[in-house]
């Protein structure tokens, strides 16, 4: 009786097993490192060397490098000797490379490779920042509309069709004709060539007959998606310059974009790299004589902008886009040949430098003005005047600019300017001494609840009870396993929930001792009281963990951030309680009682019997 | 050690009414706070920031609203977290400035007039998000009471499943009672801890529910109060030691668990204590109300693999 097969002892084995191995990188403690990674192309063993040949150079000690599909990791003793080595590196590679500073579990290298990681710990734990964006889908559109404006224009002078006009209002293009046959042949000639625009014809004031070109339904939501989704692949440019360790970045919801950065130490800087809603634009500058005075004046032209430059003086800009942001491959800072002046030098991407040739062309001698576009309010950053026809996308901006705008120009427009502007709608940002406060707290908080429970279930059912206690700390191990191979975030509240987990799965096995007295008290034999006791108690410790479960898992589903984290470490918290306070609760029970023959009495604490004849029968 | 050494099975059911009226007594007064104090919703759910920071020393509150005052940020609330040395800024959602900014501005304006100032924690969150974070919290309690409603209405019958989830949605209701009367804030752990209350307290109707079931099937002669009062009278030492040991292991979240998890901690303290009264002593006699019978649970054939079928040896 209560002999448990050797396959149940195996499974309890493999899970001891796996759960110490998953559980120890969790007691290595994180060590200062520095990551290295190159902004061109992959880290390679070149790069290993490098790095290492400057940090022997330069006298300082490390504790190994390694090379991952991220960068160049080196590890070091203490904070200062990070630092120096950082500064060491950075100044031998120059640029083209990042290199951050990084904090780095100390486990060791088998464990690693055998996937054994160290929980993943969320922002409220570790520190960093935590931004929810949202995209703004209607100004997506009005670009849009601003590109297809664009290029309705330039099709009609291709095609040699009269227009009196073409304005964007909103993400509608509205074209103005004399004539009906002009209109037809434009209608003709758009729908063959973008196959995107649904066109309907109007009349406008004073006999204009107007066509007007919107965007299909199903154009839009392909233009709110790459606009979500370049927007995304923008914000990780610009993270990556920040070289933040294991960055999160992803869509939310049809217009969402979740941006977490751990770890990060200088929130505000991060706030203000993420946080950048700047768009870039070329236009081209308004140079008829007297437009300029009398826009100052307060009559500004029609389809004509007022900005103010860089430096104090007021343009006035055409409201036509030639460029945007999202037509740049690339832009380094850099110093004009002929007069040694500060400049960016700009790649365009194919159709932007095809673009670029034609406005060049067609305008020299003309000034065209690089337009920052930030939260509505729109800088010229500079406005040059276009000497002869540029080709092939290599172009350079000069003038008026120190080195330090050169590079600020340069890093965001190759970090990129956004396809859409984007508004920060929720954020967390937690300080990373507040993080490692977190941690102690909650690990406070499991670690004396834990021996409170222990001590009393060892005094109240005595060996029973060390059992039960054994089943919990196996709970514990399997739990902080679980967590760690998942790589689920934990976060505070989720620690909270450890602490939980185990003040409910003790349930489990109160249950079952309550019901071996029961049965003891009855008249059960020790054997027989074992075997009723859990077999009893395992149908209602099934529904009550169900209906925990329940509420679990609407947590999981409805929960976000924080919350997510609590539901994780609840739901798991309950099928590891489940398996310790049952199986192996059990299985240790078996190899202590199962194999006596004779057993007189459990270590289960006082069985008291009433004296009066009310048990009920059976 | 036996805690529990009870001659005879208590008369819980005699003492029915009793218990009904004390629990809708305590469920109108608790119905009454929210409706007239109403709940303290967290940034959470309201929308808007929060700031803490810690200075060197002990905050001059004094000093942090004077210099708050200059910014012009309408109505925020200081007031001391945890510590003397922090202090917990918050500010209503303002048109127009984003939380980039007002973080900024704030601690940019403590720091000059106190150099020690360090911002440890910034909570921003839109009038959007509050409101799809209240929404979603509503959804979670609805999906919750449904899927026990249903499971236990399968594993058990609708009168158990009904009764569970007056008497457990009875204790979600005192909670949250209890944070209208204090003005507690309400924030989303807060919400999580009430849900797992009701996950949590269902345990506990489930037990008696078992012993009920199984009591019908073995007590043939018994009326139901006797059924009943025996369920309880067999179980209430599993209860109590149980409930004791999850209050243990939450009162020590309450005590080391720090300031953020102050109230999540409150909310689970308060739910466990009453989930003891209301899943035993609401639950047990609502069955007893809906007219439970033998007939309803001991069906003539057998399903294997649940608990209490087999008789004792």
């Amino acid at each position: 009786m209560n002999r448990y097969p050797l396959w149940k002892y195996v499974v309890i084995a493999v899970a001891l097993v796996v759960g110490i191995l998953y559980t120890l990188p969790n007691f290595f403690p994180e060590v200062p490192a520095v990551q290295v990674s190159t902004t061109k192309g992959k880290a390679d063993t070149p790069l290993l060397g490098m790095v290492e040949d400057a940090l022997k150079a330069g006298n300082i000690p490390f504790r190994g490098a390694a090379l991952d599909s991220t960068g160049v990791k080196v590890r070091f003793a203490d904070t200062d000797t990070q630092l120096k080595a950082r500064d060491v590196i950075q100044a031998k590679l120059g640029d083209g490379y990042i290199v951050a500073l990084n904090l780095l579990s100390s486990s060791p290298d088998w464990l690693a490779s055998i996937g054994a990681l160290p929980m993943y710990l969320g922002l409220d734990l570790r520190g960093g920042v935590h931004f929810l964006l949202q995209v703004d889908m209607k100004a997506a559109l009005d670009k849009a509309g601003d590109r297809y404006s664009t290029d309705i224009r330039s099709l009609m002078r291709n095609e040699k069709i009269q227009y009196g006009g073409i304005a964007r209002d909103g993400a509608n293009v509205v074209m103005r004709f004399k004539d009906g046959a002009e209109r037809l042949k434009a209608r003709n000639v758009i729908e063959k060539t973008y196959p995107d625009l649904a066109l309907r014809d109007g009349d406008g004031t004073g006999g204009d007959l107007l066509l007007i070109a919107g965007l299909k339904p199903e154009a839009q939501k392909r233009i709110q998606e790459s606009a979500v989704q370049q927007n995304i692949q923008i914000l990780r440019n610009r993270v990556n310059e920040l070289g933040v360790k294991e960055p999160i970045i992803q869509q939310q919801g049809a217009e969402r974009v979740v941006v977490q950065l751990p770890g990060v130490q200088d929130t505000a800087h991060a706030k203000d790299i993420v946080g950048r809603t700047a768009t870039l634009e070329i236009r081209m500058v308004n140079d008829e004589p007297g437009a300029l005075e009398a826009a100052i004046g307060g009559s500004v032209p029609f389809g004509s902008d007022l900005f103010v430059e860089r430096g104090g003086q007021k343009v006035l800009v055409k409201r036509q886009v030639v460029l945007t942001g999202d037509r740049i491959n690339g832009a380094q800072p850099g110093f004009d040949q002929r007069n040694n002046e500060p400049a960016v030098h700009v790649d365009l991407d194919g159709a932007g430098a095809r673009i670029f040739k034609e406005v060049t062309r067609d305008n020299v001698g003309k000034r065209m003005a690089i337009v920052l576009v930030e939260k509505g309010k729109a800088e010229v950053i500079t406005a040059p005047v276009i000497r002869e026809e540029i080709g092939g996308g290599r172009v350079q901006i000069s003038g008026r600019m120190s080195t330090r705008e050169a590079n600020d120009v340069a890093l965001l427009m190759r970090a990129g300017a956004l396809a859409a502007p984007m508004e920060i709608i929720e954020e967390r940002t937690v300080g990373p001494s507040l993080g490692q406060d977190n941690i102690d707290k909650g690990v406070n908080s499991v670690k004396y609840g834990f021996v409170v429970l222990a001590i009393f279930m060892c005094a109240y059912y005595l060996l029973m009870g060390v059992i039960s206690t054994i089943a919990l700390s196996f709970n514990l191990l399997l739990l902080v396993a679980l967590l760690s191979m998942l790589q689920a975030t934990l976060t505070l509240p989720g620690i909270a929930a450890i602490a939980l987990a185990l003040g409910m799965a003790i349930d489990s096995n109160v249950l079952i001792n309550e019901r071996i007295r029961e049965e003891l008290r009855w008249g059960a034999t020790p054997h027989a009281a074992l075997q009723a006791g859990y077999e009893r108690a395992w149908g209602t410790i099934l529904d009550s963990n169900v209906t925990t479960l329940i509420a679990g898992i609407a947590l999981l589903i409805f929960g976000t951030g924080p919350i997510k984290g609590f539901a994780v470490v609840h739901c798991l918290g309950i099928m590891t309680s489940m398996f310790s306070a049952v199986f192996v609760s059990r299985g240790i029970v078996a190899l202590i009682y199962g194999s006596r023959k004779k057993l007189d009495k459990i270590s289960i604490g006082q069985v008291w019997k009433p004296e009066a004849a009310t048990v009920p029968k059976v | 050690m036996e805690f529990f050494r009870i001659q005879r099975d208590i008369p819980f059911m005699r003492y029915a009414l009793t218990f009904n009226v004390i629990s809708l007594v305590t469920f109108l007064l608790a119905v009454f706070f929210l409706a007239t104090r109403g709940l303290n919703l967290g940034v959470d759910f309201r929308g808007g920031t929060v700031i803490e920071v810690t200075y060197g020393h002990a905050v001059d509150f004094g000093r942090v609203r004077a210099s708050l005052d200059k910014l012009n940020l309408g109505e925020y609330s200081a007031q001391s977290f945890g510590r003397s040395d922090t202090a917990l800024i918050r500010l209503p959602l303002k048109e127009g400035v984003s939380s980039a900014q007002l973080s900024e501005r704030v601690l940019g304006e403590l720091r000059t007039d106190d150099a020690s100032a360090t911002q440890q924690r910034v909570e921003f969150v839109g009038p959007q998000v509050g409101r799809e974070l209240y929404e979603n919290g509503a959804l979670a309690l609805l999906l919750v009471s449904f899927g026990i409603v249903a499971y236990l209405a399968l594993r058990f019958e609708w009168r158990f499943a009904v009764a569970a989830i007056v008497a457990n949605l009875h204790d979600v209701v005192i909670i949250l009672g209890f944070f209208a009367l204090f003005q507690w804030e309400f924030s989303l752990p807060v919400l999580a801890a009430v849900l797992a209350v009701l996950g949590y307290s269902v345990n506990e109707s489930v037990v008696i529910a078992d012993r009920i079931r199984e009591n019908f099937r073995k007590m043939r002669k018994a009326t139901v109060t006797h059924v009943i009062d025996g369920a309880i009278t067999s179980t209430i030492s599993r209860t109590i030691i149980t409930h004791g040991l999850t209050l243990m292991m939450v009162l020590s979240i309450l005590f080391f668990g720090g300031e953020t998890l102050h109230y999540f901690a409150l909310a689970l303290t308060i739910g466990i204590c009453f989930g003891i009264y209301s899943s035993v002593l609401v639950m047990a006699p609502l069955v007893m109300w809906l007219g439970v019978s033998r007939e309803d649970l001991v069906k003539p054939e057998k399903k294997a693999g649940i608990g209490g079928e087999k008789i004792l040896p």
